[in-house]
């Protein structure tokens, strides 16, 4: 196998050598999932015996600009896609302005494939507020948001009562643990929109409208939530500092690469043996993971994949060993995103996946903007006509030009988005365009794609 | 024709929609100070009243809204503007358990797209529809940030995973007969209008709601089992259910040719 060269310490490269490499124990580091599977993992009594809000205590040691400074020298990245340096994020904020700081979790984990944020928030949703009242104390803010999408009901449950939890320990509300502090925590249901993911269509949510992105400049960080300094993390992000305050940024820097450091959740689904959320350092391959886990499902092999959910494009098995980085993955083509590996094996069709996707996006698709609202429409058309054998060899070609005219043409990312799979797609499996178009339909069975296909016991 | 207004075709925009009778209103309008106290600006709470005001009717009517523009200073029109972009607001009386079935792509390919099929065939509605008994309203959802434990149905929101079209025709049979549901990830179901007050910001307060199902699906613990060195084979298998006792999983090294199998390539 091969492995980037920065993929660990010289301890860990000399494990690999022994070929030991592969032992999870080794290759997993559950950090934010190190107790999922205690009874009660989501309180408050629970969190505090695995050293929970001790990273606050230190945190509040600190001055407001040496804690800004230490998550900046941890290497912190944002965990809900863009990769964006979190402290950085946090400096942005200007001091001293005489407006309010806001801090806003953006909980509205709707990214196709991505499911981190929820099993977090529903086993440990204390790691996150003791984040938020970390990052509060950073930029001086004094009201904190979480902005969960309003579909997972039992993770707002949870949240509540942690919230709940939080200020009657005395972590939220008048003068935090003695600190100087005042902070309050607003826990607010979003309505179904997976354009509120986006940071100023989630800002302009908040503030009770239609959830559309705004044109930047100015950044949040200059006029965000009611134009005033807002920072927007994604909900992983802030539940890591923490616990980058309690061991030390230099524990941190100790995993993943120079550039990517720490750990992460990767979120494993489709047709592996095992799916679920594996916390590992920054870098592994999804080959590491497939293998201590039971590869694909038994009898098939891998098709094609997502590194980080829809948007990002899409991988097939000559891109086992790319290091599951922000540079690693850039460096192959497509983007870490929020590491949510979809893996789909040779039963699956790539038209119907890309389609379903598309008409996704031309569902999601705001319309603000004329290229994302009209483009994705299109593009459905298009596909529909393609998969159910209608198709002309022409359209890939326009397929290819429509996409191409939604990239970069938007307010934001949401038409990138719609852009990727087409684009990628096309790259790898072209041909496979092309068999629905000359042989006028899909050559796929559906049935053989389903979680219980091979199952003796059809239930079905 | 007739005369009522409502009969009556002159392009004529609507009367204003009466409003909540008096008692409804005053216990709605507590509710919504609450809710508004939360935020430093009032028409941040929209969202969540859109959700109070359908707890209340089970969908946003007109009436609901005219209350949110009241409570907070708005025109009806930026009320509507907001309660038509969101998918979470209905327009129209559905029923009491909302089944959503993933049909993004990931939980289509593994399933879904046939737990759909045969749900709409089963209960004999399309998508958008109400079985006529106003218990099941069905309809198909896109990604609900659960994948790994695909394909994935949400009744009013709550957690249905690993399911099959047998298991989801048992679960709407349940449903329709008034027995108690209990999801894989969620509290016990109460009805759409108890989980929009939820969403609304009011804690479910029965007791063991927060607890129910435990602190984790077993999805979420493969990788944590796997660090604290227990065998895949060995890990509970998130799609049985049964397969604690099964043998050990094949795993794709019987396949040679399969690049991503395990130790095939290690030796190279």
């Amino acid at each position: 196998m091969t492995l980037a060269p920065e993929s660990g310490g010289a301890a860990r490269a000399s494990e690999f050598e022994r070929g030991v490499g592969t032992s999870p124990e080794k290759l997993l580091v559950p950090v934010l999932s190190a107790f999922w599977d205690e009874d009660r993992s989501w309180s408050l009594d629970v969190y505090r015996r695995h050293e929970g809000y001790e990273g606050l205590r230190k945190a509040l040691a600190m001055t407001p600009d040496d804690l800004i400074a230490y998550v900046k020298d941890s290497g912190l990245r944002g965990r809900g896609g863009a990769g964006f340096p979190t402290g950085m994020k946090w400096q942005f904020i200007p001091q001293g302005d005489g407006k309010p700081h806001y801090l806003v979790v953006n909980a509205d984990e709707s990214e196709p494939g991505t499911c981190k944020d929820i099993p977090l928030l529903f086993a440990n949703p204390h790691s996150l507020i003791e984040g938020i009242v970390i990052a509060c104390y950073a930029i001086r803010s004094s009201h904190a948001f979480i902005y969960l999408r309003g579909e997972v009901v039992p993770v707002l449950r949870r949240l509540h009562e942690a919230v709940r939890e939080a200020y009657a320990a005395g972590y939220l509300g008048e003068n935090v643990l003695g600190s100087g502090l005042d902070l309050e925590l607003t826990v607010h249901a979003g309505a179904g929109a997976y354009i509120c993911g986006e940071e100023t269509a989630l800002l302009d949510s908040l503030e009770g409208r239609r959830g559309q992105p705004r044109l930047r400049p100015p950044f949040p960080a200059v006029a965000g939530l009611y134009a005033c300094p807002t920072v927007v993390n994604n909900v992983e992000s802030i539940a890591s500092v923490p616990a980058i305050l309690q061991k030390g940024k230099e524990w941190f820097r100790s995993m993943g690469t120079e550039k990517s450091p720490g750990f992460t959740l990767y979120s494993l689904s489709g047709h592996v043996t095992s799916p679920g959320q594996y916390e590992a350092p920054l870098g592994i391959t999804l080959r590491q993971l497939l293998d201590m886990s039971g590869g694909m499902r038994a009898g098939h092999r891998l098709k094609f994949w997502t590194p980080g959910g829809s948007s990002t494009p899409m991988f097939t098995d000559e891109h086992l060993d790319v290091p599951l980085d922000y540079e690693g993955v850039g460096a192959a083509g497509s983007m870490l995103g929020t590491k949510a590996l979809q893996c789909f094996d040779e039963t699956t069709c790539v038209v119907r996946a890309v389609t379903r996707w598309t008409e996704f996006y031309a569902h999601e698709s705001c319309g603000k903007c004329t290229p994302c609202r009209e483009g994705t429409y299109w593009l459905v058309q298009l596909l529909r006509d393609i998969e159910a054998g209608k198709g002309a060899m022409s359209d890939l070609d326009k397929l290819n030009d429509i996409a191409d005219n939604i990239n970069g043409k938007s307010f934001c990312a949401l038409g990138d988005g719609a852009a990727s799979p087409i684009f990628s797609s096309l790259k790898y499996f072209r041909e496979e365009y092309e068999d629905h178009i000359t042989g006028r339909g899909c050559p796929f069975d559906p049935a053989k794609s389903t979680a219980w296909a091979d199952r003796t016991e059809v239930n079905a | 024709m007739t005369t009522t207004p409502e009969g009556v075709s002159l392009g004529m925009p609507q009367l204003p929609a009466p409003a909540y009778p008096d008692d409804v209103r005053a216990r709605l309008e507590a509710d919504a100070r609450e809710v508004v106290a939360r935020y430093p600006d009032s028409r941040s709470a929209l969202l969540p009243l859109l959700h109070l005001v359908q707890s209340e009717e089970g969908h946003v009517t007109r009436t609901g809204m005219r209350f949110c523009a009241d409570v907070l200073g708005l025109t009806t029109a930026e009320v509507t503007a907001v309660a038509t972009f969101y998918s979470m607001y209905r327009r129209g009386p559905s029923g009491d358990y909302q089944v959503g079935v993933c049909t993004n792509t990931l939980c289509a390919v593994l399933g879904g797209d046939a737990i759909f099929e045969t749900l709409q065939e089963h209960l004999g509605v399309a998508n958008g529809g109400t079985t006529e008994d106003g218990k099941v309203t069905l309809e198909h959802i896109e990604c609900n940030a659960a994948c790994d434990f695909a394909p994935v149905v949400m009744v009013n929101w709550e957690f249905f995973d690993n399911q099959t079209p047998a298991s989801a025709k048992r679960l709407v049979d349940d449903l329709r007969a008034g027995v108690q549901v209990e999801p894989t990830r969620g509290a016990p179901l109460c009805t759409f209008k108890d989980t929009a007050r939820i969403l609304a910001g009011f804690p479910d307060t029965r007791d063991g709601a927060v607890e129910a199902s435990g602190s984790s699906g077993p999805a979420s613990l493969t990788g944590l089992r796997l660090a604290k060195g227990e065998n895949p084979a060995r890990v509970v298998h998130p799609r049985g259910g049964s397969a604690m006792n099964a043998p050990p999983q094949d795993t794709a090294a019987s396949d040679p040719s399969h690049p991503a199998g395990p130790v095939t390539e290690e030796g190279e």
